[in-house]
């Protein structure tokens, strides 16, 4: 499929594309690292999100400021925002999360010139009268920073333009989950992986373009009978920064069937109400959205999702991609494995390190668990 | 005549029985650190039998009003420094790890955790609570914590949400902060099944302020040379403040440990008995070697003489209003240390740089507290540009002591007194 070429080509060189894009549209970029990153403001004000995932190899930039037990994301961004291998960003914005990013942002703030930054800073409570109505005033309030930022305005039509093109996007996403939840052979796991990506890269209207496409022509492919045996799996965590997790996972006999990332269904989630002012609309979507554990909602409402999951995909285990320093994540971690004991669904635990282990260590660990199966 | 001779020597009697107790009330007065915190933990415990309330809360958030509606306010992370003390902290994280908590949680919370399941730790566990109170202008750990320990025992859980002011606090979170206090209210009214009482809280309020007066004024008898106290001592007279913030208790213990101070001042006493440097500390302490710690400065005759640590529980005195508890209240709980970006942290560090006119500066970077750690290479940074004084970065954690190695941190503060001792024998 060309179109899926094309994305595979953005994913795999993604600031080679943004340095064009940039230069092409004159466009300004502005990055984030977070899914509630309000990208849809973003979109509105003519820039172009794009989310930042660092890098693993390499650091020593980042050594200077953030000590050894700070998460492998938070480090990885700082060095390619040190490095200047992310100088073609206008601006950054930080929404707040975990301790680890707040502290991040403090640290570019102060280190890296020439760009704006913007905080903002959302409530981490998402189930009271007065944290709706304080997430309803930060939004708006990003909208006039953002504006300030970038020199204009932010008009409700261009928000109301940008939520409709954000609606397709994610309804859509969530029709290709649908389709290879149905029939995992319809697209390869690598394939799913650039196509997922590339939604936090690319020019959303071109993006929009090609993934109608690629639908279109899934709907019409044959599933391919090869390996229908695989074992279905839910992939549970943060953030994958393993390129190739869903062809290891492939290789070792097991298929990802759906997930709970930031960075994959938890990101796509949720539609927003064309029919009311837009910012609001946004704002109700956060609010409906299942929580990263940075975030406070119920008590059990995470554990809750990943069952409800594991059930509507039909998966026949879970794997928690954890990274090595990650608080929220392993906080939550104990409660969701309880949970998915008592309803006797398998898990297993992969606890990412700075230094990924190799493709060969990671196929054998899938191995050893999706044999028990 | 009788009559009117035995009612005078009633009078007489109950006069000197006013001054007796006026006496004995000066005793009490000096009654120790360990009186109050067995008191405290003995009622705490009891509090079953006497039908009081009982809520867990975090050392940021706002006590007084469990005071006021006479809820008793038990501090885990009290509990995990005492954990730390008395070098069970790695025991119980070991515990959590088995639990599926990781290694690189914070030690207080892993500790607390694991300890209520075993009832374990230096006072067998602390008493269950009723409810739990979480502000997280400290970190984001204590959200995670309180929702765990929601869901063991099974009680309602509020949570302040003090958002984080890396430049600003800005109105719209004025008004956030403030919205929630109501609702704090609303939920201990729920809790305890009574009124609120706002009158008793304005008492309450105004206590607590008291106290946090006191506190600061304590800490500073260390700008005198040679400073009567050293940061080790504020780190044990801290427990009051922490965990009795809002009685009268606080204002009688202080009172006295200020007299205290300002008698050794005046008759020349140090902390260390030949102070010659003065250092700053950062961070929480390593609660496990805080003797040895201690011992090992003191042996190059240097005393550390201020932290930014006991100051959190001081330090944003200036937003309160003692006249307007609750709406200062909101802003106070917002703008602690902890609850501020980096730029702004190492200005106050310059401030007490210069105010305790310290020659070097000592930061624990502590594995634990990240949101106390990240940045603090930055601030040493700022800290070196605008003072040029020394600093060493020690790497530790403050209440697991497996990973603590002696010899290690031993070799890297006698090569750093060296520095200091060079540096300030040129000047
Ligand atoms: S949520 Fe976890 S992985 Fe993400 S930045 Fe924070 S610590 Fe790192
Ligand atoms: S030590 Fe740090 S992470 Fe742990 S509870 Fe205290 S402030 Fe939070």
């Amino acid at each position: 499929m060309k179109e899926l070429t094309e994305l595979k080509k953005v994913v795999s060189h993604p600031y080679a594309y943004i340095r064009k894009y940039k230069k092409q549209t004159g466009k300004k970029i502005v990055g984030y690292c977070c899914s509630y990153a309000p990208e849809e403001i973003i979109w509105a004000a003519g820039a172009l999100p794009v989310r930042l995932f660092g890098t693993n190899q390499n650091i020593h930039l980042a050594d200077t400021h953030l000590q050894s037990y700070c998460c492998s994301l938070v480090r990885g961004i700082l060095e390619e925002a040190l490095d200047k291998t992310l100088d073609f960003i206008d601006g950054v914005i930080f929404p707040h999360t975990c301790d680890s990013f707040q502290r991040l942002s403090d640290i570019w703030r102060l280190n890296i010139t020439g760009q704006f930054h913007i905080d903002v800073v959302l409530p981490v409570k998402l189930d009271t009268p007065s944290a709706k109505k304080y997430l309803a005033d930060v939004l708006e309030k990003f909208r006039k920073d953002l504006g300030r930022a970038l020199g204009k305005d932010i008009t409700d039509a261009q928000l109301a333009r940008s939520v409709k093109t954000y609606n397709k996007i994610r309804a859509l996403v969530g029709k290709l989950y649908e389709l290879r939840c149905a029939n995992p052979q319809i697209i390869s796991g690598a394939d799913f992986h650039a196509v997922i990506k590339a939604a936090m890269i690319m020019d959303r209207d071109q993006y929009l373009k090609i993934l109608t496409q690629i639908i279109k022509q899934l709907q019409k492919a044959k599933p391919r009978k090869n390996r229908a045996d695989a074992k279905r799996l839910v992939l549970s965590g943060s953030v994958c920064t393993h390129p190739d997790m869903y062809g290891i996972i492939e290789k070792a006999g097991g298929v990802i069937v759906w997930d709970d990332l930031c960075t994959g269904y938890r990101y796509f989630e949720g539609q927003m109400n064309e029919k009311i002012a837009p910012l609001k609309a946004i704002t109700a979507r956060y609010l409906k959205r299942v929580i990263c554990p940075a975030k406070h909602m119920e008590l059990r409402g995470r554990g809750e999702n990943l069952i409800r999951l594991v059930k509507q995909s039909k998966a026949q285990g879970v794997v928690f991609l954890l990274l090595k320093f990650c608080d929220p994540h392993a906080f939550d971690y104990p409660y969701l494995k309880e949970m998915l004991e008592a309803e006797k669904i398998p898990f297993m635990l992969l606890d990412m390190e700075a230094e990924l282990p190799s493709a060969g260590q990671l196929q054998t660990r899938f191995e050893t668990f999706i044999q028990i199966l | 005549m009788k009559k009117a001779i035995s009612e005078f020597f009633k009078m007489v009697l109950i006069f000197l029985a006013g001054r007796f107790k006026k006496f004995t009330m000066r005793f009490k007065k000096t009654k120790t650190m360990k009186d109050y915190m067995m008191v405290y933990y003995s009622q705490a415990k009891s509090a079953r039998l006497t039908g009081r309330k009982v809520a867990w809360i975090t050392s940021g958030g706002p006590v007084e009003p469990l005071i006021a509606m006479d809820v008793i306010p038990i501090y885990p992370e009290n509990h995990g420094a005492m954990i730390g003390a008395s070098k069970m902290g790695g025991y119980l994280c070991g515990l959590a790890e088995n639990m599926g908590y990781s290694a690189d949680l914070c030690s207080y919370a892993r500790s607390d955790i694991s300890c209520a399941t075993v009832n374990g730790g230096p006072i067998g566990g602390l008493p269950r609570p009723d409810m739990l109170v979480c502000c997280n202008n400290i970190c984001g750990t204590v959200l995670k914590w309180y929702e765990i320990q929601a869901r063991y025992f099974n009680v309602p859980l509020f949570i302040l949400d003090t958002p984080f002011c890396h430049t600003e606090y800005t109105e719209e979170m004025g008004r956030y902060v403030r919205a929630q206090f109501d609702e704090y209210f609303v939920f201990l009214e729920k809790a305890c099944g009574k009124k609120f009482d706002f009158e008793k809280l304005n008492h309450v309020g105004h206590l607590s302020h008291q106290g946090q007066l006191l506190w600061q004024a304590v800490l500073d008898t260390a700008m005198h040379k040679p400073s009567p106290m050293s940061a080790f001592d504020a780190f044990y007279h801290l427990a009051l403040i922490v965990t009795l913030r809002g009685t009268q208790d606080v204002l009688d213990y202080y009172t006295w440990l200020l007299s205290y101070m300002k008698d050794r001042i005046a008759r020349g006493i140090g902390a260390v008995p030949n102070e010659k440097y003065r250092l700053l500390w950062d961070n929480i302490p390593i609660w496990h070697r805080t003797r040895w710690l201690s011992e090992k400065f003191a042996s190059h005759n240097a005393c550390l003489v201020a932290d930014t640590y006991t100051t959190a529980w001081c330090g944003a005195l200036r937003y309160i209003d003692e006249n307007n508890f609750i709406d200062s209240a909101a802003e106070a709980h917002a703008r602690i240390y902890l609850n501020i970006g980096i730029d702004q942290m190492a200005k106050m560090v310059i401030e007490m740089i210069d105010k305790y006119d310290v020659d070097g500066f000592v930061l624990h970077s502590n594995r634990s507290c990240k949101p106390y750690s990240f940045g603090q290479l930055d601030i040493q940074k700022i800290v070196e540009r605008e003072r040029g004084i020394p600093c060493l970065m020690l790497e530790a954690d403050m209440t697991d002591e497996r990973t603590f190695s002696e010899s290690q941190i031993s070799t890297r503060i006698d090569a750093y007194m060296e520095i200091i001792k060079e540096r300030k024998n040129k000047k």
